[in-house]
């Protein structure tokens, strides 16, 4: 187990080395590049670039500036963002908060949704409430997201009024503007965005769940334990389910780094503060250093999940050794 | 099992094709046959869009600005006047090629790196491995952004094949893992069977045994994910678009076509409505159809009837 930890611990250290090194070939390797966003700002004259470049050292060849920023790096400097001038660190550290609110907010959801959702279709198999349940998932998986986002909008902050006239649900940020922060309004704001998220992903994790409920039912410790005389109730809950469950494991880890990442299209779409739109908007502005923060840490953060995922794995389901 | 097999093969006597297989089982999935045939008139009404429309995609009307859907604009019209199901009919074209460009690179990518993987083994598969596992940790959607954004400095031409074909090659480049793994897994379990050996006993050099031999029985889980892919593909241009780092304004892409849209919900939802609604139903579609595929092509995966 020991060795096992180290090798893996290791492959991964070497996994996010060679992920850095081919995003930063990438964006340094930009035509035009990193001072792109200052060509069409004609107050900028070629001396002012010649001499930015000179400050950044842009001119240097590629595996020179990769060492600096990997030095850079490694004592936590991640360099300053081009257009706020403050350190990419500090932009990510402030926009965390929202972002894991509504992800965190938006995982629970899907789980409430999609675990009674998914073991109810399984069990009840080929009746009306499996096909149309499969059928939303269905529909659901195939949604471009961002589309329905769109359409909440229309729905729901256009069309739909309160009793006072005003919109019945507000279509973007993370609260009204002016007013003293109150939970009501605060979950209001919740609520689209994360209806947007949710409906997607409890699609997918709902047909998965069917189908481990649906594998698992057929097993022959199932069919024991309804000879041996339990009731129904006991078998689903005790014997299929805790073992259907094991899988979702690794469902839920996998999506874990979401909560940093958060989801590029409902930030943009709601304007909702948090990592996805900056990373967005740095992207928007080419701002470099920014853009490869998130992409960094956003990488490191998936991979140490799937190394998280395998040990959990193994802990869980005794067949599995690890070697 | 074995017995079950060979009791199977004599009760359906007379011999079928496998072609006639195929198609009572993917015959049995409704949805996948409606799902094609949704998918075909879509493209019949793409290609042939010029047909199907008195207007051109460009021609713009500022006297007839956001026009509700009617007689003469089924879709309406849009912030410039131009005519919505016009737009929608040869932005298609661009999805759809987008989509297919990107799928077919994928595949390449994917069933290549899969078959030498599993052929091979040893050092050229950990390699192999290692790069997938280095590509499927990288978050996808984030760095298609970044690559969407490297792209969008070049200043590509607009309205020739320069303005979609990177795209397209992008988003292959960051979707193959999936394929490499299935193929490598189907690979290394065909590579020590008898009709491979013999074929290399009797002198096939490795090129002859992995295409003449094991690429025509790894071909059934290729086409199921490439009819996957076409679908995420599709979804992955239209996102990009819409976001403003895939094909730029103004050729019209089902994806860019709702990029601005969000300003005008509240005068004109319908050119928030319609570009997406073709997204879902092309989306939907393919998906039926690759489900229905897998239904048929796989005969150990048959859909959940234990």
């Amino acid at each position: 187990m020991a060795t096992y930890l180290l090798r893996r611990s290791l492959q991964a250290l070497l996994t996010l080395f060679a992920i850095s090194i081919i995003l930063f070939g990438l964006i340094s390797s930009a035509p035009g590049g990193i001072m792109s966003a200052y060509a069409e700002n004609t107050d900028m004259t070629p001396q002012d670039i010649a001499r930015l470049r000179a400050k950044y050292g842009l001119d240097d060849p590629i595996p020179l500036r990769y060492a600096k920023w990997l030095g850079n790096t490694l004592r936590g400097d991640w360099g300053n963002s081009f257009v706020s001038k403050r350190p990419a660190l500090d932009e990510i550290a402030d926009r965390l908060p929202n972002t894991m609110l509504l992800m965190g907010v938006m995982l629970v959801v899907t789980l409430l949704i999609a675990v009674p959702l998914g073991i109810l279709s399984a069990i009840k198999q080929y009746t009306w409430f499996d096909h149309v349940s499969t059928t939303l998932a269905f529909a659901g998986q195939s949604l471009p997201v961002f589309w329905f986002g769109l359409l909440l909008i229309i729905i729901f902050s256009v069309t739909l009024r309160g009793g006072d006239g005003k919109p019945l649900l507000p279509g973007s940020g993370m609260y009204t503007l002016g007013a003293p922060f109150s939970l009501l309004d605060r979950v209001k704001h919740l609520i689209l965005p994360v209806a947007m998220l949710a409906f997607v992903s409890a699609a997918g994790y709902m047909r998965y769940l069917r189908s481990a409920m649906l594998d698992v039912i057929h097993e022959d410790y199932v069919r024991t334990a309804r000879a041996k005389g339990l009731r129904e109730r006991a078998v689903i809950c005790k014997h299929a389910l805790r073992n259907a469950l094991i899988p979702l494991v690794t469902l839920v880890g996998l999506d874990l780094p979401s909560l940093f990442g958060g989801a590029l299209f409902t930030e943009t779409i709601f304007a909702w503060p948090g990592i996805g739109r900056l990373y967005f908007n740095a992207a928007l502005k080419t701002d470099y250093p920014v853009v490869m923060a998130v992409l960094v840490i956003y990488s490191g953060l998936i991979i140490l999940s799937s190394l998280l995922v395998d040990v959990l794995y193994a802990a869980l389901d005794p067949r599995i050794r690890l070697a | 099992m074995i017995i079950n097999l060979l009791q199977a093969e004599s009760s359906s006597a007379p011999q079928e094709s496998l072609s006639g297989f195929f198609w009572r089982r993917f015959r049995k999935h409704g949805m996948a046959l409606t799902g094609s045939i949704i998918a075909l008139i879509i493209v019949l009404l793409v290609t042939f869009a010029p047909f199907f429309t008195p207007y051109t995609p460009y021609q713009q009307d500022l006297l007839n600005r956001f026009q509700p859907p009617s007689a003469e604009h089924w879709m309406g019209t849009d912030d410039l006047g131009r005519d919505m199901w016009t737009r929608v009919l040869y932005g298609g074209r661009i999805s759809l090629s987008v989509g297919l460009l990107a799928m077919g690179v994928s595949i390449i990518f994917g069933s290549l790196i899969g078959l030498v993987s599993g052929y091979y083994g040893g050092w050229v598969d950990s390699i192999l491995m290692c790069i997938t596992e280095i590509f499927l940790s990288i978050p996808r959607l984030f760095v298609l952004l970044a690559m969407g954004m490297i792209l969008r400095t070049l200043n590509l031409p607009n309205m020739s094949a320069g303005s979609f074909v990177p795209l397209s090659i992008v988003i292959g480049a960051l979707s193959w893992m999936g394929t490499a793994r299935l193929v490598r897994a189907s690979t290394l379990e065909l590579r020590d069977r008898e009709f491979v050996q013999a074929a290399r006993a009797l002198g096939a050099s490795d090129a002859r045994a992995l295409l003449q031999h094991i690429f025509p029985n790894v071909a059934s889980p290729i086409i199921v994910s490439a009819t996957l892919g076409l679908a995420g593909a599709i979804i992955s241009e239209s996102g990009l678009s819409y976001l403003g780092f895939g094909v730029q304004l103004p050729t019209p892409t089902w994806g860019n076509m709702l990029s601005n849209t969000q300003n005008q919900m509240t005068t004109a939802p319908w050119t928030a409505i319609f570009p997406g609604l073709m997204i879902f139903i092309v989306v939907i579609a393919i998906n039926y159809l690759g489900d229905g595929l897998r239904d048929a092509l796989d005969p150990r995966h048959i859909t959940e009837k234990k």
